[in-house]
């Protein structure tokens, strides 16, 4: 792999781009891999890398069933933080927002991440107090926020309306860490990575059964022909169920439609990343100039990657009384993404009945801005069969136990 | 927008007036049960790509629960039962069947 510098740069510039070499290859499938990863978006990508980076293992391959990064890795709205309640969360998190800073000298590639500083609104007293408990829990985990006063947040914020007569901003949780990342850029930084391992990618490659015996997988079918594989992680965000019953057996997840939306490109008018939880709805501009814009989930089960209107209209309508001048932007482009929602909204990390099968899943409405904390905890966890201190509460024996992680009641909102 | 028909009332409600209730059908234990058969109820859903029963609450409405049979790949509405039922009725199956020749049926 040629490495993208400043001189790669000025070299193709001198020679009309005609040198840049594909990214990632697009191999036909090998009959035996040590370890299949089913799923190419971001947490797969991730997984793959570090289990090479971390733990030497290469002989890997990544099935895709439509195109890598195509999922919910290119569908969320790319907002990264680690303000989270519970120990082990905010441990991941962090992790994974502590990996961002340094993942695109790490894979070499561009991954836009833009620590431009994250706000969290209090909009009831409920929020205020709950946030600066929030506050207080990261300062002893070692995670820097800090509660702000309405002065400040308009001073970060101009075109907030703290004043709204529903619900005034009586200060903000800020994560002046927290921010973005430029999302497909992370999942072709990890394949690009990936794929100068030796690992391949395979796309287009939908997996239709999983073969085991004596409780272990042998390999799986897919739809470019059977694929053998000394150890399978299934990381498909929501389709993790159906694969789970093709493993054989039941997860503690429901598969929901998650939308978001843009508008037209403006002016830069914001440069944090705004959640307004009470009302429901988070902001931040792109580099683009487009208002990137999420909202919550549709309650109900659904695996068609659309959802309804009126959650649309529920968002919109929140977020312009906090922002009264969206109320004459043109939206361009909504759509949605299938998440997948576990009883207690924290993600699992975990083996499963299958001994050499292990899930990565439950992330829910919040995972991209886990993908490489996600992927070094996935990978420790599948090369030595046991988890490592990141994903150790995150197992699904915690359904078993009552150990939840109960993040739905800590941060009131789906994350 | 989904629209669902209330077998309590007989209106047609607008997704908006409904709350979802997650999967139907689930069985209940009793005290003395294991703790895989707790789990199970409390925690392990289908959550099929395909053909879904589910409970709904006419929330907006008459305020009854009530049970449907939902497509989750398409959100094609197969059909909607009372919730006193401890499973999906022979017609709605049928019907169901009709629909998706390759369902597997309830398990």
């Amino acid at each position: 792999m040629r490495r993208y510098s400043v001189f790669a740069v000025a070299r193709e510039a001198l020679r009309f781009h005609q040198g840049w070499a594909r990214a990632w290859a697009n191999p036909e499938p090998k009959k035996r891999y040590d370890v299949v990863i089913v799923g190419a978006g971001g947490h797969g990508l991730a997984t793959a890398y570090y289990l090479g980076k971390n733990y030497g293992i290469r002989n890997v391959a990544i099935v895709e069933k439509g195109w890598l990064g195509g999922g919910n890795t290119g569908r969320n709205t790319t907002i990264i933080r680690s303000n989270y309640l519970q120990d082990p969360s905010a441990a991941i998190y962090e992790k994974a927002r502590s990996l961002y800073e340094g993942l695109s000298q790490d894979l070499n590639y561009n991954v836009m991440f833009s620590p431009r500083g994250l706000l969290m609104l209090g909009q009831t007293e409920h929020e205020v107090r709950g946030y600066k408990r929030t506050v207080w829990a990261n300062n002893l985990q070692g995670i820097e926020t800090e509660w702000i006063d309405t002065a400040r947040v308009q001073k970060l914020v101009p075109i907030m309306n703290t004043l709204g007569p529903r619900y005034p901003v009586l200060g903000a949780l800020y994560q002046a860490r927290g921010g973005t990342a430029r999302h497909d850029a992370v999942a072709w930084g990890y394949a690009r990575a990936c794929s100068d391992m030796g690992m391949d990618i395979l796309q287009n490659c939908e997996v239709t059964g999983v073969r085991s015996a004596a409780g272990q997988v042998q390999g799986i079918d897919t739809s470019r022909g059977p694929i053998d594989c000394g150890k399978l992680a299934i990381v498909v965000a929501g389709h993790s169920s159906v694969l789970a019953e093709m493993a054989g057996f039941r997860l503690p997840i429901e598969s929901m439609a998650l939308q978001a939306l843009v508008s037209e490109p403006i002016k830069p008018c914001m440069d944090v990343v705004v959640m307004a939880n009470t009302v429901h709805g988070y902001m931040s501009q792109s580099d683009k100039g487009e208002m990137v814009i999420g909202g919550g989930t549709d309650g109900f089960n659904n695996y068609t990657q659309r959802g309804s209107w009126q959650h649309v209209e529920e968002t919109v309508r929140a977020l312009i009384e906090t922002f009264p001048m969206l109320s004459r932007l043109k939206m361009m482009r909504q759509w949605g993404g299938i998440v997948d929602m576990t009883g207690d909204r924290s993600p699992i990390l975990s083996t499963t009945p299958l001994g050499n099968c292990f899930v990565n899943c439950g992330w829910g409405t919040g995972g991209f801005k886990a993908i490489p904390g996600s992927g070094w905890a996935m990978a420790e966890l599948v090369a030595k069969g046991t988890p490592g201190p990141l994903a150790a509460e995150f197992g699904l024996n915690r359904f078993k136990e009552g150990r939840f992680i109960d993040e739905s009641v800590a941060a009131g909102v789906a994350h | 927008m989904l629209t669902l028909t209330c077998p309590c009332c007989g209106v047609a409600a607008e997704e908006t007036e409904l709350a979802p209730g997650g999967e139907a059908h689930l069985k209940r234990f009793g005290p003395g049960a294991s703790d895989e058969d707790f789990e199970t109820y409390m925690f392990a859903r289908k959550n099929p790509k395909g053909v879904h029963f589910e409970r709904w609450r006419h929330a907006y409405g008459c305020g009854k629960w009530f049970l449907a049979a939902r497509c989750t790949a398409t959100l094609e509405v197969f059909g909607t039962y009372p919730a006193q039922t401890t499973e999906p009725p022979a017609d709605l199956i049928a019907r169901i069947k009709t629909r998706r020749p390759d369902w597997e049926g309830c398990k």
